[in-house]
């Protein structure tokens, strides 16, 4: 296991080097100087000239990949240019919000999908199974941004039950923190049922149809220990596939639902930046992205085994 | 539950058995009777489709969605009556009275299960009062019982590190384990190679005469069949046609069905041995080793598989060898690499003279025109998209002298070589039966009248009277076409019909070449006499039919 785990960790290296190095010339093919941007209008060349030196921004291309490659080994992320605050401490203050979201949404979008879908594959051709699809089907052609803007509406507006506007942490005030938290995890379930439910659904039909579940009911089994104990570890396998993509995916920005309902993640800081030029802070969000992605697949992986023993060797 | 009641009152008594597709539909079971008495075993023979799996699924209320047991069904187990029974009396009767093997050792066991608590999961359930230990105890002794080594670690080990022999005995000791008074085997040994069929089979009449279960055996193999049981119920079109003690069946078939049934069984009079003439060389190997590359892993890979072992191997223009061997003996991976599909570790293979090519280029195609493979599956290697018409001239498409017209004709004619009509060209191949297919395989690779045809395992995927057929469209093929066919396969019946020489190959190595008839008759490895011993021909018999000539 130690050395799967160290192998896997090496294996993301090249992968971050090559992210690293693409994002890094990827903003510089950007139009735009943040140094003139930051002085305004009315700036001699001077001026900016001194600026970009001071932000490390002179010099060969190259030079200042390695530079900042550098830097990062160290620990060092940079400073913002446009806030001045150091990237690494603002980057985990805006993750801590994004992941709180997302976690939550994902662990709920899974209790809730897993069960229907493989609820639907057991009664597959029924009402419920029918029902199930085409609800699933439904949540899955709705677009994140307009059903964001409906439950504002809805939860937010006219039944006012959530605060519209703002963002309080659940380690300040928990109670708070829940009803700030409440719409967007609410959206981000709903737009991940959909393809979880599909998944469980299908697969369990797939394991359902093989000869070890005839032979758990030839032994006497009744139908929900042949459903738990034979279907469930089995079916399982694609779905938390699915669920690690999705979890990886949504940690790396939610910038849309942060943006509908105004809170302060790093989506948000990611896309901002983008706008201000702010170069060292767009870099390392996406490279700390890449890393959480890596660690996250890597989670999947490890806990793979529980659910197919042949993985194990 | 371990006590016999009256030795004349059958186990298990269907009456009027109809299955149908949902109230009313279609019969896939029609109006079957049949009883089996205690210790004794019926088998229930039949082709694919006959119903004979649904008639047996039936009895412990498995049937598939939407099929049912029509209304005036009747299957008494004893004195209860299962044709509607509520499914918590049902679940008490599955497992502790009848028990059920499977055809498909590879997906039988649970994957994600360690065997100890799949084999616990019975005593569980239907003995309640018995501790761990004492399961685990129960669990020890069957697995010794049917020959599992090192039977402490089995309990802790998954299904995947067994093959397919060992999947099959640990099925039979964990429903034997619960002393069933009927067990119910669907094709239990369909799936594995003749050795290990014999050696399953064996165990699995040992095992209910030890218990005295009666056994009801679903099989499409005659000749199997009647090396075991005493009494047969022949299947056709979910009817029972004919039933009795099985050698009468067998000597004295009454219906038109069985008799096919029974001359489907191989015989080797039904090839016949091409003359002696002096044969050319065509395809030559010479010392071919071919290792599977390990797995790769972090540092370096995983131990290399040697899967050829320095075979040297002659076929001669027209004729058909046989390469015989259980699985894992190397005989596909040999088959694939003479047709070029796979490069040689060392050695060589020559196919007229020039070496055999695995890289593209023009002399490579050139040579390739000249042979063709047929696979063992029909139903994975025929493209489910493309229609009949074009899956048969794709090989013509590559062939620049022929335009579209001279295509379209020659497709025509092989397909009706092959028997199929010219309906069949606008066809899809999931319209097709599995025979169908094999014929449309075989059209697609005499299409360009190669000189030389691998087969690797062409009929083993097929009913028997089919299977029959098949062997005999290859064999006429041959004389009429002249190419040379190096004819894969486990089964020393399908040999028999249509090999000239047989190689036996064993563990990546030929461990015996000879003319069929010497290869039969006076086998010479110690290996190629436990093969023989254990295919079940109808016109030979042979040291373990004494189980079943000390029932007749």
């Amino acid at each position: 296991m130690g050395r799967f785990l160290l192998g896997r960790l090496l294996q993301a290296v090249p992968t971050l080097i090559i992210v690293s190095a693409a994002i890094f010339f990827a903003m510089r093919l950007i139009p735009g100087d943040p140094a003139s941007v930051m002085l305004g209008d009315l700036a001699t060349p001077e001026q900016v000239e001194a600026l970009r030196r001071e932000m490390g921004l002179s010099g060969s291309l190259p030079s200042q990949y390695l530079t900042w490659l550098g830097h990062i080994f160290s620990g060092d992320f940079g400073k913002s240019i446009s806030s001045g605050e150091h990237v690494l401490p603002l980057m985990l203050d805006r993750f801590a919000v994004s992941a709180t979201i997302v976690v939550t949404a994902v662990v709920f979008a899974a209790l809730i999908a897993v069960p229907a879908g493989m609820f639907a594959a057991w009664k597959q051709g029924s009402f419920a199974d029918y029902g199930t699809v085409a609800l699933s089907t439904l949540l899955l052609s709705i677009p994140s941004f307009w059903l964001g803007l409906m439950i504002l509406l809805v939860f937010g507006m006219w039944l006012e039950w959530f605060p519209v506007i703002g963002y309080v942490s659940l380690g300040e005030n928990f109670r708070q923190g829940v009803l700030f938290i409440f719409m967007p995890v609410l959206t981000l379930i709903m737009v991940e049922l959909g393809p979880i439910v599909r998944m469980a659904r299908a697969s369990t039909i797939e394991v359902s149809r093989l000869e070890y579940i005839t032979h758990a009911r030839a032994k006497g089994l009744s139908e929900s220990e042949v459903m738990w104990r034979h279907a469930f570890r089995n079916a399982f396998a694609p779905t938390w596939t699915l669920i690690g993509l999705i979890l990886g995916g949504l940690l790396g920005g939610i910038a849309i639902t942060e943006t509908v309902f105004t809170i302060p993640g790093l989506g948000r800081l990611l896309v901002e930046a983008i706008y201000a030029r702010d170069y060292p802070v767009v870099q390392g969000c996406i490279l700390f992205i890449s890393v959480i992605y890596v660690i996250v697949n890597l989670i999947v992986d490890m806990l793979y085994p529980l659910f197919d023993p042949k993985i194990a060797q | 539950m371990t006590m016999k009641s009256d030795p004349s009152q059958p186990v298990i008594a269907a009456e009027h058995l109809t299955v149908t597709v949902g109230p009313g539909g279609n019969k896939l079971v029609d109006d079957a009777s049949f009883s089996i008495r205690p210790g004794s075993m019926l088998a229930l023979v039949g082709e694919s489709g006959s119903g004979k799996t649904m008639a047996a699924r039936a009895v412990l209320g498995l049937l598939p969605t939407p099929l049912i047991a029509a209304p005036g069904s009747s299957i008494r187990f004893r004195h209860t009556e299962l044709v509607g029974i509520a499914p918590p009396a049902l679940r008490k009767i599955r497992g502790a009275h009848i028990g059920m093997v499977f055809q498909e050792p590879m997906v039988s066991l649970n994957p994600s299960m360690t065997i100890g608590r799949q084999m616990a999961e019975g005593l569980k359930l239907h003995h309640r009062r018995l501790s761990r230990g004492e399961i685990r105890e129960r669990c020890l002794t069957m697995l010794k019982r049917v020959s599992i080594p090192n039977p402490v670690h089995c309990l802790d080990a998954y299904p995947h590190e067994f093959s397919g022999g060992m999947r099959q005995r640990i099925m039979l000791a964990s429903v034997m384990l619960l002393k069933p008074d009927l067990l119910i085997a669907d094709e239990p040994t369909t799936a594995l190679d003749t050795l290990v069929q014999r050696d399953v089979l064996d165990l699995m009449v040992e095992l209910t005469q030890e218990n005295g279960t009666a056994v009801l055996l679903i099989s499409h193999d005659l000749g199997m069949v009647s090396h075991y049981a005493r009494d047969v119920a022949v299947m056709l079109k979910g009817r029972i046609v004919e039933q009795g003690r099985s050698y009468e069946v067998l000597s004295s078939p009454q219906h038109d069905y069985t008799q096919r049934l029974v001359d489907a069984l191989p015989r080797r009079s039904a090839g016949g041995l091409r003359s002696a003439r002096t044969i050319k060389p065509l395809v030559e190997l010479c010392d071919v080793v071919i290792d599977y590359a390990g797995r790769p892993r972090l540092f370096g890979r995983t131990e290399a598989k040697r899967a050829v072992d320095g075979v040297d191997l002659t076929i001669g223009e027209g004729e058909t060898l046989a390469l015989v061997g259980g699985s894992g003996s190397g005989k596909t991976t040999l088959g694939r690499a003479t047709v070029g599909l796979i490069t040689p570790t060392s050695g060589s293979i020559a196919f007229r003279g020039g070496q055999i090519m695995t890289w593209r280029g023009r002399a490579a195609r050139l040579q390739r025109e000249e042979m063709q493979i047929i696979f063992q599956d029909p139903y994975s290697s025929l493209d489910p998209r493309q229609r009949i018409g074009d899956i048969v001239g794709e090989p013509l498409r590559l062939d620049t002298t022929m335009d579209g017209k001279a295509r379209d004709a020659r497709v025509r004619e092989v397909l009706d070589e092959v028997g199929l009509s010219q309906d069949f060209l606008r066809r899809l191949p999931h319209q097709l039966s599995g025979g169908q297919r094999q014929r449309v395989a075989i059209a697609r690779a005499i299409a360009r009248r190669p000189a030389f045809v691998v087969a690797d395992e062409p009929v083993s995927a097929l009913d028997m009277t089919v299977q029959k057929q098949i062997l005999k469209l290859i064999r006429d093929l041959q004389d009429r076409y002249g190419f040379a066919c190096l004819f894969v396969s486990h089964d020393l019946g399908a040999v028999e019909q249509v090999a000239d020489r047989v190689a036996v190959m064993q563990n990546g190595k030929i461990v015996e070449v000879g003319s069929r008839d010497d290869i039969f008759d006076r086998p010479q490895h110690d290996y190629t006499k436990r093969l023989l011993n254990a295919a079940m021909l109808l016109d030979r018999t042979f040291e373990g039919a004494a189980v079943a000539t000390a029932q007749l």
